[in-house]
């Protein structure tokens, strides 16, 4: 089991209430798993949260805690996919001094490549945001790291997939 | 004592509304529900609601138990036998706290219960307060749902919630929280009892067409098994499953929450599966060609080790959880959805069979089992008595149609192995969690929910000192329920295995017992004990003769164990007679 371990993106359609956080990780929790990122929004539906959850596990393991997660009450539907059947991202944001800006070339020349947004610059530091793959998030700060970062935060991925999720349906049919 | 009229009249009543404060709330919903008792006990934080309950006496019964773990056992008790749902209510903090073990044995065993807690004031909440304690986040785990309440409004819509969520589909606890200043509030009540949820499918629709492939699977089977669980019971299915068994002719086994569906006594019903369980089920289990699983969920104590767990078999799973499919067994066909409806589905489309050469195998094994255990457990011919004929002169007297409400141990195993059944509803023990302590208090409810009915509880010397304290329920509310104790000076069940696998190194297991006997005269309760088996016969009939509650504890041989048994990770087929 631990050989086919692989990123999987759980998406699920909750109502949006107080506890419910407690209530999903604890599923995680009990099987000893630990989530990699985690993040959670409004959705296209009003009065619906989306949450995205990133986990190394098995494809067995991710089957049986998608009904785990999907038999909790204030749970509309859970879904997962790999990678290739997402579409995802992440962002970030890099807190640097000003000077290096005016006075390094180089650092320049990393932001233009990396199509990074200066968010905003004053006398003391400047805030750079990039958002993308993973792995260009890593290079970026990687290619930054040696000129001293004064902070650095990374957001959980975020991702829709390719193929539809009939949560829409889902409701209606409820409704009827 | 007649408040409640003057009470009415100072109510502004507009429409269909009334005006009340939210604790009275909490009152009225139960009593809209249907709840005739409520197990509990009070503290500062549920005091409102507990003036409210004085109020209504006369409506609900609330029966003060020793201790919250008791309120939970009792609730379940009562749950588990009627089909109800089971309410215990406690206060903040520690009174919280003790429900936890009961509300975890009820989400394994799917037991339907309702507990309400009081909580500190609104204002408080995360300050650390005086008897806080964050309940919510505590029961998250082992909770089909909870909610707190900090406003009187709310009240009556998450409690009409909690009774649905609660009772509905695969059953379980909720709690609901309610903070002080809720309690006090005023709102315009008015009850609209749940009926749907729209983020919930309690029962998931069912196909037809996995209820075809399962008559074709099963219509073409040469040896088939059906293994029958808990959910048959909670589906109301009974009925459903003793047309399917006749029918179709197959062996049918149960797992140790399955007892009592059908009759002990139907030549179909070959015994119960699992650790403690029957020789030839378990055996066959791994000779069958096809396993029929229906409302059963492959607990590891059912199914011995996975990887030799019915490979030869094709497996239909009839399940109303869907996550519980595939989760243990790989299944080659899932029947999702209500089991009664499943079952009357495939009646009419199974071939009218008998397996008779299939089912002399499960004669020819139970012979064996007959002559190496069973005889030996109830027809003992050694000088100490042993549990399995205490459970053979119960069944003599109440010729199965008592409840048996067993504790968790050796006396448990020996308990739902012999104990004889006529009506569904009868075996009630804590399965899934294995709580000691869980008899005492559960039988208190059980027998409060079904006074017509004989209610016994089953317990071990160990399992009985955790909840004792429950004979002073037993005493103030004259709850006639009778309670036999095996006492075997040990916690039987571990110096099993402390015996058969850490080479008799009996590690804390022994104990030095009081007098039971004058405990139970302390709490003026009739009590005998016996030690020899001239007088078994005659005690056990005095107890249940005696009308009120009674105790009996029997002396039985100390270092005695169960069997079969299969060793823990190992295959159901190298089950062990001795
Ligand atoms: C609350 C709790 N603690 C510990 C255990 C572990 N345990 C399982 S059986 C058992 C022994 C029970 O002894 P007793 O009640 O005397 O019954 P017997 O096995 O002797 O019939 C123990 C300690 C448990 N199941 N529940």
């Amino acid at each position: 089991m631990e050989t086919n371990k692989q990123l999987f993106t759980v998406s699920i359609y909750t109502e949006n209430s107080v506890g419910l956080l407690n209530r999903i990780s604890a599923i995680f929790q009990k099987r000893h798993i630990n989530i990699e990122c985690i993040s959670t929004s409004v959705s296209e539906i009003d009065g619906v949260s989306r949450w995205t959850i990133v986990v190394f596990v098995s494809e067995e393991q991710i089957r049986k805690i998608i009904g785990q997660i999907e038999k909790q009450v204030e749970v509309i539907k859970a879904y997962y996919h790999t990678d290739e059947e997402t579409i995802y991202q992440e962002s970030c944001m890099f807190k640097i001094k000003s000077d290096l800006l005016f006075e390094d070339r180089q650092i320049q020349n990393i932001i233009k490549e990396s199509n990074a947004r200066i968010v905003t610059v004053n006398r003391e530091f400047f805030v750079l945001e990039k958002s993308g793959r993973r792995s260009e998030v890593d290079l970026l700060y990687r290619e930054l790291k040696p000129f001293g970062i004064m902070q650095f935060v990374r957001s959980g991925r975020i991702s829709v997939t390719k193929q539809e999720m009939k949560i829409t349906e889902l409701l209606e049919a409820f409704q009827a | 004592m007649n408040n409640t009229q003057t009470l009415e009249a100072s109510k502004k009543t507009q429409g269909s509304t009334q005006r009340l404060s939210g604790s009275e709330a909490v009152v009225k919903c139960l009593l809209a529900e249907g709840v005739d008792v409520i197990y509990g006990y009070p503290g500062g934080a549920i005091m409102p609601v507990y003036d409210e309950l004085f109020k209504y006496q006369k409506e609900i019964h609330h029966v003060l138990t020793r201790h919250e773990q008791g309120a939970t056992h009792a609730a379940q008790g009562y749950a588990r036998i009627s089909g109800k749902v089971g309410v215990a209510i406690a206060t903040s903090g520690p009174g919280a706290t003790n429900l936890i073990t009961g509300i975890a044995d009820a989400q394994i065993d799917s037991t339907p219960m309702v507990c309400i807690t009081g909580q500190v004031g609104a204002h408080l909440l995360g300050s650390d307060a005086f008897q806080e304690t964050d309940i919510v986040g505590i029961s998250t785990p082992v909770t089909k749902w909870n909610h707190q309440i900090t406003k009187a409004s709310e009240i009556p819509e998450v409690l009409a919630k909690a009774f649905y969520i609660a009772r509905s589909g695969r059953p379980g606890p909720v709690l609901i929280d309610i903070t002080k200043n809720a309690q006090f509030e005023e709102l315009d009540f008015e009850y609209t009892p749940c009926t749907g949820i729209r983020s919930y499918t309690p029962v998931p629709k069912l196909e037809v067409t996995a209820v075809e492939q399962a008559a074709a699977m099963i219509n073409e089977a040469k040896k088939p098994l059906i293994v029958w669980g808990q959910g048959v019971i909670l589906g109301k299915a009974e009925k459903e499953l003793k047309e399917v068994i006749e029918r179709a002719g197959i062996p049918s086994a149960w797992t140790i929450l399955g007892a009592s569906a059908i009759p002990t006594s139907h030549p179909l019903n070959v015994g119960m599966v699992g650790m403690h369980g029957n020789y030839a089920p378990n055996i066959l289990t791994n000779e069958c060609d096809l396993l029929i699983a229906i409302g059963m969920r492959f607990d590891d104590r059912v199914t011995g080790n996975l990887e030799t767990y019915a490979k030869q078999a094709a497996v239909i799973h009839f399940e109303i959880d869907p996550a519980e499919v595939d989760k243990n067994v790989k299944t080659d066909l899932a029947v999702i959805g209500d089991a009664k409806e499943s079952l009357s589905k495939l009646l009419p489309l199974l071939a009218k069979k008998t397996y008779p050469k299939w089912l002399n195998r499960f004669k020819e094994l139970y012979q064996i089992e007959f002559e190496k255990v069973i005889d030996k457990d109830l027809n003992p011919t050694k000088e100490g008595l042993t549990m399995g004929e205490v459970m053979k002169e119960l069944n003599k007297v109440t010729k199965g149609n008592a409840a048996i409400v067993s504790d968790v141990g050796q006396h448990q195993m020996i308990a739902c192995r012999y104990a004889e059944f006529n009506q569904s509803k009868s075996n009630i023990t804590s399965g899934g969690l294995g709580t000691m302590g869980f008899a005492l208090p559960a039988a208190i409810g059980a027998k409060m929910a079904t006074p017509e009915r004989e209610v016994v509880a089953v317990i071990g010397d160990g399992g009985y000192q955790m909840t004792i304290q429950e004979l002073g329920t037993i005493f103030q509310t004259k709850v006639p329920v009778k309670i036999i104790v095996l006492n075997n000076d040990f916690l039987g069940m571990v110096r099993q295995w402390q015996q058969l696998f850490f080479d008799k190194r009996y590690a804390s297991t022994e104990l030095v017992n009081p007098d039971f006997v004058n405990i139970a005269k302390g709490y003026y309760i009739e009590a005998n004990r016996v030690s020899e088996r001239k007088d078994l016969s005659e005690a056990v009939k005095t107890m249940l003769d005696h009308d009120g509650p009674y105790f009996l504890e029997v002396c039985v041989e100390k270092e005695d164990n169960v069997f079969p048994m299969i060793p823990s990770g190992a295959s159901v087929s190298d089950i062990r007679l001795s």
